[in-house]
Order: C-alpha cells, then sequence, then structure tokens
C-alpha cells in the first residue's frame, strides 16, 4: 500500500496554462505547487512553435514560442515551482487523489487540495475526418510536421498540399516554404479561412501560395508514399461539387482542421464536458463542476493567442488559491450564460454575479457591425466578429446588481445591426 | 496607375483592406484605415519587412535544433538568402537564449539571435 503524499496544488501540463498557474500560485502564497509534465521538457508545444507573435500581452515584446516559454520556465524555478518532468499522470478522481508515474520516481499517489488541468489540446486526426483513398506514408497533422522540421530537424517532404486553413497549417505553410519545400495549395472547406488574418497575409500571400476556399481533399492517392490529392469545390452543404475535382500531385499531405482538448484526466475524475467547446463547464474562476478541479488554457477551450492561455492560467491558480483557503469561489449563486443559434461557444458558461468576469465567446460565421446582448444588463456595439477570433468581453461587477435574485440564466446573442 | 497594390493591413486581427499607389512622390493610400495601419502600409509598400524565425544545427548534443530569430525585421526579399546562410551555421553548446549567432546578417544591420538556452 502507497501512503499518498498531500499536496496543495498539482497542475496538470507544464504549457503556458500550466506555467502561468504555477507562478501566480506561488506568489499568492500556495506553498505546496507541484507540475507534472510527460514531456522530457517544460513548456508544453511552445518548444516546436518557433515563429514570433507571442507575449504582446504578457511581456509588452514579440516573442518566438521557445522565448515565451523560457521567460515562464525561469519565472517557475525564481517562484520554486516543483516541475516533474517524465511523469506521466494516469489517473486523477473526484476526491483529488492523483496517480503519476515515471523512471525515476516510480508509482505514486498525491491527496491534492486544488488541482488544475492544464493539458492542452491535441490535433483532429485523418479519421475524424474521412477522406477516401489509400493509407499511404506521408500524411501527418500540421503539429506534427512543426515538430519535425524544428525540433527533429526533418523535413516531411518536398511537395506539399494543407488541407483546412488552422493557424498551425498556415506557419507550417510558410516553413516548409522558407526550408526549400513546394507548398502547392491549402485547401479550406468552408468560405473563410479558420486562423487569423496576419497568417494569411505573411504566410500564404508572402510566398504566393494558393488559398483554395470552400474547397475540400476528396481522395489520397499513392501506394506506398502519397502521389498526389483529388480537390473539389464543396457546396455549402460542404458537399463535393460535380465536375471540380482536380488532381493536385505532392508527396505530402499536412492536416490543419481543428484542435480538441485533451480531456482523458478530466473524464476520470467526472468533470463535465461542453460539447460545443470540448471542455470544462466552469464558472468565473474556471472550477469545474467537480469541486477543487479547475480547467484553463487549451484543454478548456482552443484560444488564439498564448497570452490568453497565461491568463487562463492565473485565474485558475485564484481559484485554485480561494479553494485552499477556505473563501468563496463562486458556487453560492449559478447564472447560466445561454447562447442564442449565432454563438459558437462561451466560456465560462456560468457566473456567480459575485465578481466581474472576462467573458469569451466564438461567433458562429462571419459578421458585421453586430451588437453583442447579454441578457438585459449589458449591450455592446462590434463592428465586426469572426469565428477564428474570440471575442473577449469585460463584465463590470455593477451590472449584476440589475439583476433579479432569482434570476438563473443571461441570454447571450450577436445580431447584426 | 501602374504602381497600385492591394494591401491588407495586419496591425490587427481586423484585417483592413488598402489600395496603395504612388502620385507626385506621395505615397496615398485608399480605404479606412487607422493611425497604426497607416505607417504600416507605407513601410509595406516602400519596402516589406519581415521577423525571420528559423533553426540552426546544433552539434554535440541531444537537442538537434536551436530556435533562433532576427532581432527585428530584415526586408522580406532577403528571405531566403538569410535562410541560406543560416543552413551554414553549426553550433555546439552551451548557448545563452539573446546570444548573438550572427551578426549583421546580410549588411541588413540586424542580428540573428538564439531563442532559447543551450546547455
Amino acid at each position: 500500500m502507497v501512503t499518498a503524499r498531500h499536496l496543495d496544488l498539482a497542475i496538470i501540463g507544464s504549457g503556458p496554462a500550466g506555467l502561468a498557474a504555477a507562478v501566480k500560485a506561488r506568489q499568492s502564497g500556495i506553498k505546496d505547487v507541484v507540475i507534472f509534465e510527460r514531456d522530457e521538457r517544460p513548456g508544453g508545444i511552445l518548444p516546436q512553435c518557433i515563429h514570433n507573435g507571442f507575449g504582446l500581452q504578457k511581456f509588452k515584446t514579440e516573442l518566438t514560442g521557445p522565448e515565451y516559454a523560457n521567460r515562464y520556465i525561469k519565472m517557475a524555478i525564481a517562484h520554486s515551482v516543483d516541475i516533474e518532468l517524465d511523469t506521466m499522470v494516469l489517473e486523477i478522481d473526484k476526491n483529488r487523489t492523483l496517480t503519476a508515474v515515471s523512471e525515476y520516481g516510480g508509482l505514486r499517489t498525491y491527496q491534492c487540495k486544488s488541482i488544475i488541468l492544464a493539458m492542452g489540446c491535441r490535433e483532429r486526426p485523418r479519421g475524424a475526418i474521412g477522406i477516401a483513398g489509400t493509407r499511404p506514408a506521408g500524411i501527418f497533422t500540421a503539429g506534427q510536421a512543426q515538430r519535425l522540421v524544428n525540433i527533429e530537424g526533418y523535413m516531411p517532404g518536398e511537395a506539399i498540399v494543407i488541407l483546412g486553413s488552422g493557424d498551425v497549417g498556415m506557419i507550417m505553410a510558410r516553413r516548409l516554404s522558407l526550408e526549400g519545400a513546394q507548398v502547392k495549395a491549402v485547401t479550406e472547406i468552408q468560405p473563410f479561412t479558420s486562423g487569423l488574418i496576419r497568417n494569411e497575409v505573411q504566410c500564404l500571400h508572402d510566398f504566393d501560395i494558393p488559398l483554395l476556399l470552400s474547397h475540400t481533399v476528396v481522395e489520397i492517392h499513392g501506394d506506398k508514399r502519397v502521389e498526389g490529392v483529388s480537390v473539389a469545390e464543396v457546396d455549402q452543404g460542404w458537399q463535393s461539387l460535380e465536375g471540380t475535382e482536380h488532381f493536385i500531385a505532392c508527396d505530402t499531405l499536412l492536416l490543419s482542421v481543428g484542435l480538441i482538448p485533451e480531456n482523458e484526466l478530466s473524464k476520470m475524475a467526472g468533470v463535465s464536458l461542453d460539447p460545443r467547446t470540448g471542455g470544462a463547464y466552469v464558472n468565473e474562476l474556471l472550477e469545474t463542476n467537480v469541486r477543487g478541479i479547475f480547467s484553463c488554457g487549451n484543454v478548456l477551450h482552443v484560444n488564439d493567442y498564448v497570452d490568453e492561455v497565461s491568463n487562463e492560467g492565473e485565474i485558475a491558480a485564484r481559484g485554485a488559491k480561494n479553494r485552499i483557503k477556505g473563501r468563496p469561489v463562486g458556487r453560492k449563486r449559478k447564472i447560466a450564460l445561454v447562447g442564442n443559434k449565432t454563438i459558437g461557444q462561451i466560456v465560462p458558461q456560468a457566473i456567480s454575479g459575485q465578481r466581474p468576469v472576462t467573458l469569451c465567446i466564438r461567433v458562429k460565421r462571419p459578421m458585421e457591425k453586430l451588437t453583442l446582448r447579454i441578457g438585459d444588463v449589458f449591450e455592446k456595439k462590434i463592428a465586426y466578429a469572426r469565428p477564428s477570433e474570440m471575442i473577449q468581453i469585460r463584465l463590470p461587477k455593477k451590472i449584476f446588481s440589475e439583476l433579479e435574485p432569482s434570476s438563473v440564466r443571461l441570454n447571450v446573442s450577436c445580431e447584426e445591426r | 496607375m501602374s504602381n497600385l497594390q492591394e494591401l491588407i493591413c495586419i496591425t490587427c486581427p481586423k484585417g483592413c483592406v488598402t489600395k496603395v499607389w504612388k502620385e507626385k512622390g506621395n505615397i496615398k493610400i485608399e480605404g479606412r484605415i487607422c493611425k497604426k495601419g497607416k505607417e504600416y502600409i507605407k513601410q509595406e509598400y516602400i519596402e516589406p519587412k519581415r521577423v525571420l524565425t528559423s533553426t540552426v544545427v546544433v552539434d554535440r548534443s541531444s537537442i538537434k535544433r536551436l530556435p533562433v530569430r532576427t532581432r527585428e525585421a530584415i526586408p522580406k526579399k532577403e528571405l531566403f538568402a538569410a535562410m541560406n546562410q543560416l543552413s551554414e551555421i553549426r553550433i555546439k553548446p552551451p548557448v545563452e537564449i539573446g546570444a548573438v549567432i550572427i551578426s549583421n546578417l546580410l549588411n541588413t544591420g540586424v542580428d540573428v539571435i538564439a531563442c532559447d538556452d543551450l546547455l
């Protein structure tokens, strides 16, 4: 029988969410903070994101992924955060018992006062999108290719087609072009890009890479290695249009078709997941339905900017601190935020109205000149909104004083004016 | 107007589309654009610049690549020449983050620096 070690705060994952949570937790006086990291180095996905654009908000300067991670790792060390590398968390339960294993430490259990989930997300693979054709070598997710090029120093191929216009896909289009590959096309099934405009300009336009909107890969060809793909235009229902199919010769297909929060551990602990975000249902301090378990960063919902991920880590740390010190965590009252048909997702999904809160909202389709309404307590005119760009709205505490004490729900909508 | 270009501003996520041309030595911009955007569009019209980020080969380490970047933006037309020069570099640990890997890259006046510590 193994005796459990007691821990104030366990953080799962040492990416930008986990590191920021750990630093904030130590700064606010939590003694025992341990980060569990399955990789052999801290930083999560950041070390392979060698492009710039990180840290504009947090550090007021434009950093690359490794630089952003480096700063946070040094802060974590300076604040005596214990980072257990090469350590896999096998299980957590609703009583916050955590089981981890590593080569040097063996199997061990911890009884935690609080747990912060910061496991990030993973990429949607080929199997999830059902493309017809053979199963040759040369099909990678964009992030896999990114790791190969930037960490291992291998090129995945020479002639490349990228399916999906997610940010990682577009960033890899530039990276592979710079390294001498020919990127033949980026196809996007929607009539608009699913990444940031900045990436469309600097990653595709700069290298004359065609972006085929309302197009998708309908078949993969090749025996041992990819020899090409069939690309077709699609209608509004994403069905391919007859007569538009054409062949593009290539040796590599990259998939950039979405990210999915990695919540296997969360489910073990009984954390309820929101089908719209793929992450936990949380309140404004990012506490899940399980007391003392918090969720932040891309395991909660996929963010656009790393700075937002770190901000969420800090909010979760505040929540964890309140839980550890027996202070309110916003559970006394629950006001559900319910989006109408224009809203893709909202985080947090419920609030207490006891403190100010930042709402993260994604619309379902691009809109212009819209009005965002939250119940009848808040209204804001917004010039434009896109699904690829999260809207962040800071709600001051005072607006909730206008609410009926009995109200349990606020409708959220975006309507074009 | 043969010198007309359509440029998208990337200063913020809005992505304003502008038309830019030269008239009697002055740069003219058509399309609503903020002050910050105007500066970017002008620079983009005169001489587009980019921060180049890449990696260099590491010798004698279990780590295979060291991420590097130009300290500031360099002319876009120099990107491939810069990549060629980076491909010649072999680096040995230790390297400290921020250390100069190539000084005055291609006479641009801009250094290439290390983006991580290499122990």
